[in-house]
């Protein structure tokens, strides 16, 4: 067993009288993917804010790598390895798609980790949305992102994560607005990213596509982890039953449309 | 059958902005020419003027500083209300170097650029955290309160402000470092502008969160925005003084805050031609209208309403189009 | 001393709430910033002047139209001005800023410069007050500030207007869905904002003469207690104007009043640095907003 990469304990968030999130805590390692499930306003986001910086949680720690990241800025946490995907899409909307990725090119990170400069981070961005499904002798890299359809903007955001050599990245609802074809491709990307050893977080609602990635699962009602284990297992849990359906008896298959 | 106007790149325009393909020294030279007009204009004709123009020239030059200065702020998303809190900040270091401790402009001036600039960006770090309005409120606000305190606490020489600073030691060194200053910082701020460096700030003004997704500490990228457009500020109210040989209060006054954005707004927000234009038209445009008094400001008012509601494209992007794009009437069924 | 510190203190925080509490109330409701504030309170105060002296009306009347043009200014700057930049708040501030400067340049250009630029106040005398004499207009800026700070508490919880003042204030397109139209508030914010710097303009004016750096002066002080008291917070406004308020009287009764000053600087200067939003800014720190 190798340490865990990323370790969140007993994280909790409340605004005003509502908690979103609520002693919270798992372990990531390298190489792993993690699906994240639950209903809406379960708190699946704000768990994902708070890791990345920019939430402070009133309670609990993230530690990556044996380093206490908790309530640090979220350029910080992006410094130390830690990427993101929004689930409300945040491109620069002004600018043709292949520049999207130059800041995370031009990042400390990128620049310390490739030894001072890319020769040419115009070049290195067209090989990285190459990567993430851009035709690259198409004009669709360099229309400008107001232009975009939403699934390439979806993988765009996921470019982004990529450039900046991450060792952990968190999809949030990466597959949301993406039509079927587009997902079947993106699905082995993040296989292939697995097997370069980043550990992977995905919050998803698309459940048969997130299953056959990852047999490892925690569901989330209300803030609160409610299960945690395969598929299977967390299928079959009651509680993560009444939480999706409000009743007991219904298939996987219903669950998983 | 009706018509509608056509508009057509020419032919030399390539992909995507910034890139082109040039198989002619015509094309080189249609490329060339625009970019050199600036060079040519303030090194070779502007000196060819009469005393007199020369000297409007030279507080246009100024006035272009602090635009070019506002429009590098603008990239980032920064509105400034207040100009004249980099120029009088630069006026009164530069003067109070050389009143006091009699330091020549030589090094006056360069020690007030960057030290006006580090001044400035310290004084606005704190608003850099907020968005939208607060960057405005404050800029705003400052320089008129500074202006009060100076007035009150009668440092610096009070309301008299400092007379007597030294002058520079021709009419030509003065008006050749000027020239040469709006240069530097004009061609500076727009290689800038191309550079990765550009897009990431231009990135913050688009969408600061996926900027710091990205890993970049998006307030250190303001701070030293801010440092450079205050330096530049700074310069032009260190050369200020000099010239006028007088560093005072109004060095905080309006005018400084109002015709950069004016000149702005006029010109075209959003390239760093666009102020540099907007300033070479405003400010002999209202040498001439001089006797119009305080009139000027409610044009340069008015000019700004206009130009944000109205017309947001600004000159410089209209003659732009016009250069670069061919355009035509052509028949069409209509239906 | 301290009688007269307590009473100058609150009449001077009162002239501060009056002030800043247009411009705050405008920026509340619709987000717009409205920076030809300071342009609209000299432009009713020389408007009253106008009708009271030129065309010879009635003091109360010439009152009254004042209102009533104020109001319609800052329903046309909305309808002709706002509406077409709405939602670029920084094209918002460039814009109200470029009319406001217009405004009170064209005054400063026609002239309107002189002592004989002034109002008469309301009712001549003074009222004597633990042995210090306050004047009646003073007074009356006490009570009229402390009226409408009550009045606007229960406008804005109470009524079914205010309520929807505040539900757009959350998120316009919410209370689009709600069937509350935001650009019919929008304009009824700015004229509302408006006529209470018309408000602020008739019964701060008479302590003084009109002038065009009342306009700038009216613009920076709210400004100053908005940054103080925090953007679009009425309690901010409070808070900061009797801050700002009683320290300035302070630093002018026991060091010097060239000092006053200072006082809005200092203010401002903390504030930015210890809680740039404000002390009960709405306006939450970069990170914390997701």
């Amino acid at each position: 067993m190798s340490a865990a990469l990323l370790t969140v304990t007993g994280v909790s968030k409340h605004f005003g009288g509502v908690v979103a999130v609520d002693g919270v805590s798992f372990e990531l390692k390298a190489g792993e993917i993690i699906g994240i499930i639950g209903p809406n306003g379960s708190g699946k986001t704000t768990l994902v804010n708070i890791i990345t910086g920019f939430i402070r949680p009133d309670r609990g720690k993230v530690v990556f790598k044996g380093e206490d990241i908790t309530g640090k800025p979220p350029y910080h946490i992006t410094d130390v390895g830690i990427a993101r995907t929004f689930q409300m899409i945040r491109p620069l909307y002004q600018l043709p798609a292949y520049k999207n990725l130059i800041p995370s090119l031009f990042s400390p990170r990128v620049r310390r980790l490739v030894g001072g400069k890319y020769g040419d981070r115009d070049a290195v961005a067209m090989d990285i949305l190459e990567e993430v499904g851009f035709e690259r002798d198409s004009s669709v890299p360099y229309k400008s992102a107001r232009n975009l359809p939403h699934g390439y903007l979806k993988r765009l955001e996921l470019g982004r994560c990529i450039a900046l050599r991450p060792e952990v990245i968190i999809l949030d609802e990466l597959f949301s607005g993406m039509s079927i074809a587009e997902v079947t491709s993106t699905v082995p990307i993040i296989e292939k990213l697995r097997d370069e050893d980043i550990a992977i977080i995905m919050i998803e609602h698309r459940l048969r596509e997130l299953f056959q990635i990852t047999d490892h699962v925690l569901v989330f009602n209300f803030g609160r982890k409610i299960a945690e284990g395969t598929p299977e297992a967390v299928m079959n849990d009651p509680e993560v039953r009444e939480a999706y359906l409000g009743s007991e008896d219904v298939g996987e298959e219903e669950i998983a449309c | 059958m009706g018509r509608r106007k056509e508009r057509i790149d020419r032919g030399v325009k390539v992909r995507s902005d910034g890139i082109y393909a040039l198989n002619s020294y015509r094309e080189v030279l249609y490329l060339a020419v625009p970019r050199l007009i600036p060079v040519v204009g303030l090194l070779v004709i502007c000196p060819l003027f009469s005393d007199y123009w020369k000297e409007v020239i030279v507080s246009t030059a100024v006035y272009a500083l602090l635009a070019v200065s506002w429009e590098l702020l603008y990239m980032g998303g920064l509105i400034s209300l207040g100009q004249s809190l980099f120029y009088g900040v630069g006026a009164y270091m530069a003067g109070a170097l050389n009143a006091y401790l009699g330091l020549p402009p030589v090094l006056s001036i360069p020690i007030a650029t960057v030290g006006g600039g580090l001044l400035c960006a310290l004084m606005l770090l704190p608003v850099l955290r907020l968005r939208g309005i607060y960057f405005a409120m404050v800029t705003l606000v400052l320089p008129l309160l500074l202006a009060r305190f100076v007035e009150a606490t009668r440092i610096l020489g009070g309301t008299e402000g400092l007379t007597g600073i030294d002058s520079f030691s021709s009419q030509w060194v003065a008006f050749y470092l000027v020239m040469v200053a709006l240069l530097v910082a004009f061609y500076g701020f727009r290689r800038l502008e191309g550079s990765d460096y550009g897009l990431v700030i231009k990135g913050i003004n688009d969408n600061d969160r996926a900027i710091m997704s990205s890993g970049i500490n998006i307030h250190w990228y303001k701070t030293q925005i801010l440092f450079l457009a205050g330096a530049v500020g700074a310069f032009a109210g260190a050369y200020g003084a000099h010239y006028d040989m007088f560093a005072g209060i109004p060095g905080f006054a309006l005018d400084y805050s109002i015709l950069p954005i004016a000149a702005a707004a006029v010109g075209g927000m959003g390239s760093f031609a666009g102020p540099l234009l907007g300033a070479f038209i405003l400010v002999p445009l209202s040498e001439i209208l001089r006797a119009l008094g305080a009139l000027r400001i409610v044009f340069y008012g008015l000019f700004l309403v206009f130009a944000v509601v109205g017309l947001p494209e600004g000159l410089f992007h209209f003659v732009r189009r016009k250069y670069e794009q061919i355009e035509r009437w052509v028949e069409v069924d209509k239906k | 001393m301290f009688a007269a510190i307590l009473i100058y203190g609150f009449i001077n925080s009162s002239i501060l709430a009056l002030v800043a509490m247009g411009f705050n109330l405008t920026f509340g409701i619709s987000g717009v910033a409205n920076f030809a504030y300071g342009a609209i309170y000299i432009f009713a105060g020389f408007l009253v002047w106008i009708f009271l002296n030129t065309l010879g009306v009635n003091y109360f009347l010439s009152i009254i139209l004042a209102f009533i043009s104020s109001y319609l200014l800052g329903y046309l700057m909305y309808r002709f001005i706002i509406l077409r930049v709405r939602g670029l708040p920084l094209s918002e501030v460039m814009a109200t800023f470029g009319l406001g400067l217009a405004i009170m340049e064209l005054f400063r250009y026609l002239d309107f410069v002189g002592v004989k630029y002034s109002l008469p106040v309301f009712i001549d005398g003074s009222v004597s007050i633990g042995g210090h004499f306050i004047d009646y207009q003073r007074l009356l800026i006490g009570v009229v500030a402390v009226a409408l700070t009550v009045i606007f508490y229960f406008f804005t919880h109470y009524t079914k207007m205010g309520l929807a003042f505040r539900a757009i204030a959350q998120d316009d397109e919410t209370a689009l869905t709600l069937g509350i139209d935001p650009d019919r508030i929008g304009a009824f914010s700015l004229a509302l904002g408006s006529s209470l710097a018309a408000l602020a303009a008739v019964i701060i004016l008479p302590l003084g003469t009109i002038s065009v750096e009342n306009g700038y002066e009216v613009l920076i002080n709210a400004l100053a207690v908005c940054i103080v008291g925090g953007l679009g917070s009425t309690v901010g406004v409070i808070v900061a104007s009797i801050l700002v308020g009683y320290s300035q009287t302070l630093t002018a009764n026991y060091i010097e009043p060239h000092w006053m000053i200072l006082v809005s600087l200092a203010a401002i200067a903390v504030v930015l640095v210890v809680k740039p939003s404000g002390i009960f800014g709405k306006q939450k720190e970069l990170e914390e907003r997701v």
